[in-house]
């Protein structure tokens, strides 16, 4: 700051707390809706205030769902977003971490054709090119699994780069020394690449975690039987089937079950999730 | 470049070999597939394919339909755009000035990040819904009768708002951290010459965070017309009547609800185009870090 003036100083305030409430009003509506029982909505307006059903409706949006809706119970959606979540952080940060190391401590024929081919996959999210990729899913029999949902989307230039940025930055020195003591790649890459890249791959892991738990559009079109639904994608359905007859309360405990654990993570690993913004867009 | 290298010649191949057989059959195969798709067409049975050239592109460009995606996808991206990052750096300015309470702020901005697009979708589709949501009770009061399901106008608003929304603590972030690194003395020396608040900010603040600015409005448009396809199928489907029908969400509609591969294909290639030109504007401007 470079001079005191108080009436700034207020209005910064005021400007501050009235953004943090506009960010926080979806969220505050749907958490109030997700505590009234289903004729609270009839009378016209929803509520602004908690009601007494909070208990009772997350529960049974947990253990039962709802069955009109032909989604299984948000607990199972929520374990196999968390199962798609955990590959798909896991899987790209081991691929690409590996595939940085060949590419910066290795010299081979063909390596700038390697980079290329790695560097356009930034070129082609999804969405662009989303009826073949389903096409070759489907061909190779991965619709309605695990791996369909997440081996599709742990390819990643960007994760790659990342690595490579963060060896770059690692000292020749430490390499010279290594081999003079007999050590082999592997055995380099294991025990001073590792350890070195430990919070990178933290932060990377925040990041990549919240990407794989939001998928939206990938899991839509490969699960078409509801053992595989994932919470992000099932919400709409749920939402489509209740518009004839308005389970709002429901929806909107699902929609607070789906954002709660990518929420924690960016409150609770803060630091990490900052970490991890700003280097993945470097 | 490492002067340091190992000189095995097979292990760096299984090294990348993952990620190279992911990205072959996952994305560059697909890719392909798409860019010939588009040059063929199947007859209505799908029996017989066969090569029509670059007719697909061309029908495109007669398509009312298709024209009239491209001019929403510009105009959603652009508000989302100016919406969010106005936003963005009016609060990333205000905390600026904070000490002790930035951290806090801080928290309490960021975290819709980690909300989907597709639930801020529905929480918006919620609040604006047009019997019992909030914000048409007050909308009524002041006599605007809002209804997104049957105005055009109202719809692109809704997914502007939702977008934008999720959008904010993105941008905030990267405001901070760009005011952040204006070193102080500039400011001060300014003041000391008797520039007020405004005039420091526009002359000063402002330009210097130009390249931050230019990172975000590329960010911005990348994120407005390829990750938004979640607000969209949540809540208005394109509708009514294409208002919202951007182009990430027609070629997954033409291609998966119309049956219609050719002009799906060929709307992926252009989109794939867009992509390349804006991943390369990324690339060059920003590494000349743009500034006054």
């Amino acid at each position: 700051m470079i001079e005191n003036r108080p009436g700034l100083n207020l209005l910064a305030h005021l400007t501050l707390i009235f953004g943090v409430c506009v960010v926080a009003l979806p969220v505050w509506v749907a958490f109030v809706a997700s505590t009234h029982g289903a004729t609270d909505f009839m009378s016209g307006t929803i509520p602004m205030w908690p009601g007494p059903h909070l208990v009772e409706n997350y529960s049974q949006m947990l253990g039962a769902g709802v069955s009109t809706s032909g989604t299984p119970p948000v607990a199972t959606m929520m374990l196999n977003s968390l199962i798609m979540a955990l590959a798909i952080a896991i899987g790209k940060i081991a691929i690409s971490i590996l595939s940085a190391f060949a590419i910066v401590y290795f010299r081979f024929p063909l390596r700038g054709l390697a980079f290329w081919c790695i560097f356009i996959t930034l070129m082609l999210p999804v969405e662009v090119r989303i009826v073949p990729t389903f096409q070759v899913v489907a061909d190779l029999g991965l619709l309605n699994s695990y791996a369909g949902l997440s081996i599709p989307l742990i390819a990643s230039a960007t994760a790659t780069f990342l690595f490579r940025q963060v060896f770059l930055t690692i000292p020749d020195e430490l390499t010279e020394a290594a081999r003079i003591d007999g050590a082999g790649p592997m055995k380099f890459f294991r025990d001073i690449l590792l350890p070195l890249s430990r919070s990178n791959i933290a932060a990377l892991f925040v990041i990549l975690f919240i990407y794989g738990w939001n998928q939206y559009l990938w899991p839509l079109l490969v699960t078409t039987s509801s053992d595989y639904y994932t919470i992000v994608a099932g919400i709409k359905r749920m939402a489509d089937a209740v518009d004839g007859l308005p389970q709002w309360h429901l929806v909107m405990a699902t929609a607070m079950l789906a954002m709660i654990p990518p929420v924690a993570v960016v409150i609770g690993m803060q630091r990490l999730f900052v970490k991890g913004l700003v280097e993945t867009e470097k | 470049m490492k002067r340091t290298i190992f000189r095995n010649q097979l292990l760096p191949w299984l090294l990348l070999a993952p990620q190279l057989v992911i990205t072959f059959v996952f994305f560059l195969w697909p890719a392909a597939q798409a860019v010939k798709q588009s040059f063929l067409r199947e007859d209505a049975f799908g029996t017989r394919t066969s090569f029509v050239g670059l007719a697909n592109f061309e029908k495109l460009w007669g398509n009312a339909e298709y024209l009239n995606s491209l001019q929403v996808t510009a105009v959603f991206a652009i508000s989302v755009t100016i919406l969010s990052m106005g936003l963005s750096l009016i609060l990333a300015v205000a905390v600026d000035r904070m000490i002790r309470s930035s951290r806090v702020y801080t928290t309490l901005l960021v975290w819709p990040y980690a909300v989907a697009p597709a639930v801020a979708g529905i929480l918006w589709w919620f609040i604006f819904n047009p019997t019992i949501g909030i914000m048409p009770y007050v909308l009524a009061q002041v006599g605007y009768d809002w209804n997104h399901i049957s105005s055009k106008s109202d719809a692109m608003t809704l997914v502007v708002i939702a977008s934008a929304w999720k959008q904010i603590s993105y941008n905030f972030l990267f405001f901070v951290a760009g005011l952040q690194a204006i070193p102080a003395s500039l400011r001060e020396a300014a003041a000391i010459d008797g520039a007020g608040p405004v005039r420091r900010f526009f002359d000063i603040t402002f330009p210097l965070l130009s390249p931050t600015t230019f990172f975000l409005l590329v960010v911005n448009i990348v994120y407005a017309m390829f990750d938004t396809f979640g607000v969209i199928d949540a809540t208005t489907e394109g509708g009514p009547a294409q208002a919202t029908n951007i182009m990430v969400y027609k070629v997954y509609f033409d291609g998966f609800v119309g049956q219609n591969m050719g002009s799906s294909a060929a709307q992926s290639v252009v989109l794939m185009m867009l992509v390349l030109v804006l991943t390369v504007v990324q690339f060059r401007y920003v590494e000349k870090k743009v500034e006054y």
